[in-house]
């Protein structure tokens, strides 16, 4: 028996409500969205939407007023994150601020930090990316080589960021760079920090990179001895690695891991009523949907308890890919392309493109795969 | 998944089986004879009677609460018609029929009633109308799945000892169901155990001078099976607390959501483990057989991950409006 455990939990009290809430708040947006948006997910980017979510309170819903929040619960927050998908919401201007970069400042910024950016975050103002991979560190992340040296009132900046999602859009990243060297004979672990780094500071140069849809979703950003304040530092210098990782329950097990096209089978099911050849497979993508759901949910209350989930969060991402990633392969099962009605088919083809980016993002299938291996004692 | 009494009970169950049950006792099971012993063992438990209502003698648990018990039955090959018991137990209290002792099993009418040949009652659902026959009125003709469990038909000649009808909220579909619920924890526990005698086998057995596991391909495909089994037992869980919730009839959904699941991981999770315990796995001696091939049997009852397929698909087709809406509008909201 392994240490996976997941504790089940009733949606929390008035969630009815809040659901009811946010879908009126959605269906009023909703019209002006184009199947490419919809299918593009949390990878579509629309400032003016981030705006009236945050002016709703639902971007760092969980965070103390002080600092622009509305201290909801993490069940709560992962209500409207569900929603949000659900309708295929181009939520990505404030995704990454929600999800990760804004509980991080939260945790271990300071508190100048705190009231700079939290507000900023929640009002829809400041969107962040997140500097992680670079040309030669993918998967082994640890080897990267972007520096950050001490010098007199702050930090010079140099090396290179790749595959930044939305980098040419954002406002601020948090990167994790080198700030001293690796131990010899120690861990490569050892020596990162997270720094803030303002995108629009003399010696950064943006790159957008086309990807293969066509569209400037990603980049390539240039550090150049760029010049950050003493400020720019989150949490303990040094102490970058274990930071980032301890972000991973909260980025892994959220219902962006297995709702990335929902939309797609939602306009399946709504082509396909009366279709009795196709409701078996339409039933299994429902069936696999709620199960995953109930893990998914499961691991939300768990963080709401302060647990750290990080296993079972990757486990969450796994299948949540698979199964996300798969659904335009199933719905060609049960319906040709060509007789798919105009806006599933443009879903179906912009999917089509981008799924296999679900296995890699946020750590790729092989990685949460190892993460799963090393709990079964395998490594 | 489990705490408080329910994790309790589990544990106990485990132990009770850890102790009387072995592979022997699953070799002499699959070859006809009654686990004697074992069955003393967990009998003595009291558990048959764990969703009879307190007021009607039993222990009044919810079907949430019996899951870890269903799954270390599962674990161990269920050698003893534990499972059953319980079930049975519940639609006769439920149609306001007192269980008598003994083993005890159910199944739809015309359907083949498990452990049937070894049972000293048998509950026959037709629809809502439960009846208790004693086992040795009935004509009965043996069958068994490819578990080698007992599967035995029974033709009905003489008058049942008892008749009632369900409530509204077990339904006209309780056996089926209920087997489901059943089958789909049972499956989440013979998956753990194939998955632990995997690991195990990939952390001992050497290849090219180191343990197989230390191969990331190997590596991989347990961390596959891992997840599978994970989602099978969150499933059931969550689907045994729709039916506390709502009622046995009404958690249809939910129940079927779960054994497709179940279904769909057992397949996978056999293949792997057989693929890391290879030829090994494949012999009559190593004890892994016992788990795959009741987890190739019990996707098959309780309905297919296919009819359980359909009719989820059926269902969310004829629903108006989005699935999501569907989806969510289950969701339990305790009462303010």
């Amino acid at each position: 028996m392994t240490g996976l455990r997941f504790d089940l939990r009733d949606p929390p009290p008035g969630a009815a409500a809040l659901r009811a809430e946010v879908r009126a708040f959605l269906a009023e947006h909703a019209p002006r969205w184009s199947p490419e948006v919809r299918a593009r997910s949390w990878m579509g980017f629309d400032r003016d939407f981030t705006r009236a979510v945050g002016a709703k309170g639902w971007i760092g819903m969980c965070w103390p007023r002080e600092y622009g929040g509305t201290e909801r619960s993490f069940l709560e927050r992962n209500i409207v994150l569900e929603e949000m998908l659900a309708a295929g919401a181009p939520v990505g201007a404030h995704w990454i601020g929600d999800r990760q970069s804004g509980p991080l400042i939260l945790r271990l910024g300071t508190e100048a930090q705190r009231r700079k950016f939290l507000p900023r975050i929640a009002s829809g103002e400041y969107a962040f990316c997140i500097g992680l991979s670079e040309p030669d560190s993918g998967s082994d992340l640890a080897s990267l080589r972007t520096r950050a040296d001490k010098v007199d009132g702050g930090w010079r900046l140099n090396g290179r960021k790749i595959w930044t999602t939305f980098g040419h859009l954002c406002d601020w990243m948090i990167a994790l760079v080198r700030t001293s060297p690796a131990p010899e004979g120690g861990s490569k672990h050892q020596g990162l920090s997270q720094v803030l780094v303002d995108l629009r500071a003399p010696g950064v140069t943006i790159r957008p990179i086309r990807d293969l849809v066509g569209e400037k979703g990603f980049n390539e950003i240039t550090f150049d001895d760029v010049l950050l304040p003493e400020d720019a530092l989150v949490g303990q210098e040094g102490a970058g690695w274990a930071q980032a990782t301890s972000e991973l329950a909260f980025e892994r097990s959220g219902p962006d891991r297995y709702m990335s096209a929902h939309p797609l089978l939602e306009a399946g099911i709504e082509a396909l009523r009366g279709d009795g050849a196709a409701a078996g497979t339409l039933g299994r993508q429902v069936a696999r949907l709620w199960t995953l759901r109930a893990m998914s949910t499961a691991v939300a209350g768990m963080l709401q308890e302060g647990e750290d989930p990080i296993r079972q969060a990757a486990l969450v991402k796994d299948l949540g890919n698979d199964f996300e990633q798969a659904l335009p392969e199933r719905m060609r099962d049960v319906m040709d392309t060509d007789a798919m009605p105009e806006e599933m088919r443009r879903m179906h083809a912009y999917l089509t493109q981008i799924v296999p980016t679900f296995s890699l993002r946020g750590g790729t299938r092989e990685i949460m795969r190892g993460i799963i291996a090393r709990e079964l004692g395998l490594r | 998944m489990a705490c408080g009494i329910a994790a309790e009970l589990a544990e106990q169950v485990a132990r009770a089986l850890a102790d009387a049950a072995g592979t022997e006792t699953l070799r002499a099971v699959e070859d006809g004879a009654f686990p004697e012993a074992a069955w003393t063992a967990l009998d003595g438990l009291g558990l048959a009677g764990a969703l009879v209502p307190e007021d009607a003698g039993g222990a009044g648990l919810g079907f949430q609460d019996i899951v870890p018990v269903l799954e270390a039955l599962g674990r161990a090959g269920a050698p003893v018609p534990l499972a059953e018991g319980i079930g049975a137990s519940a639609l006769l209290a439920a149609a306001g029929i007192a269980p008598p002792g003994g083993v005890l099993s159910f199944a739809a009418a015309g359907a083949p009633v498990p452990w049937g040949r070894h049972a000293a009652h048998v509950v026959l659902l037709e629809g809502a109308r439960v009846a208790l026959h004693e086992a040795a009125s009935l004509r009965w003709t043996q069958g068994g799945n490819i578990g080698r469990e007992a599967r035995d038909t029974p033709l009905v000649t003489a008058p049942p000892l008892a008749e009632g009808s369900l409530p509204n909220a077990w339904g006209a579909e309780a056996a089926l169901l209920l087997a489901a619920l059943i089958r789909s924890a049972q499956i989440a526990g013979a998956m753990q155990a194939a998955l632990a005698l995997a690991v195990d086998h990939a952390n001992t057995r050497k290849q090219f001078g180191r343990p197989i596991g230390r191969f990331q391909a190997v590596q991989q495909q347990l961390a596959v099976f891992a997840a599978e089994a994970s989602a099978v037992s969150v499933a059931a869980a969550a689907a045994a607390r729709a039916a506390d919730a709502r009622g046995l009839a009404a958690a249809a959904f939910e129940i079927g959501c779960a054994k497709v699941t179940a279904g769909e991981a057992a397949a996978k999770g056999a293949a792997i483990a057989h693929q890391v315990l290879a030829a090994m796995g494949i012999t009559e001696e190593h004890g892994l057989h016992h788990l795959t091939r009741r987890l190739w049997s019990w996707r098959e009852e309780g309905g297919t991950e296919r009819f359980w397929a359909q009719r989820i698909g059926a269902m969310v087709q004829s629903t108006p409006g989005p699935l999501w809406h569907f989806i969510t509008s289950r969701d339990e909201e305790p009462a303010a």
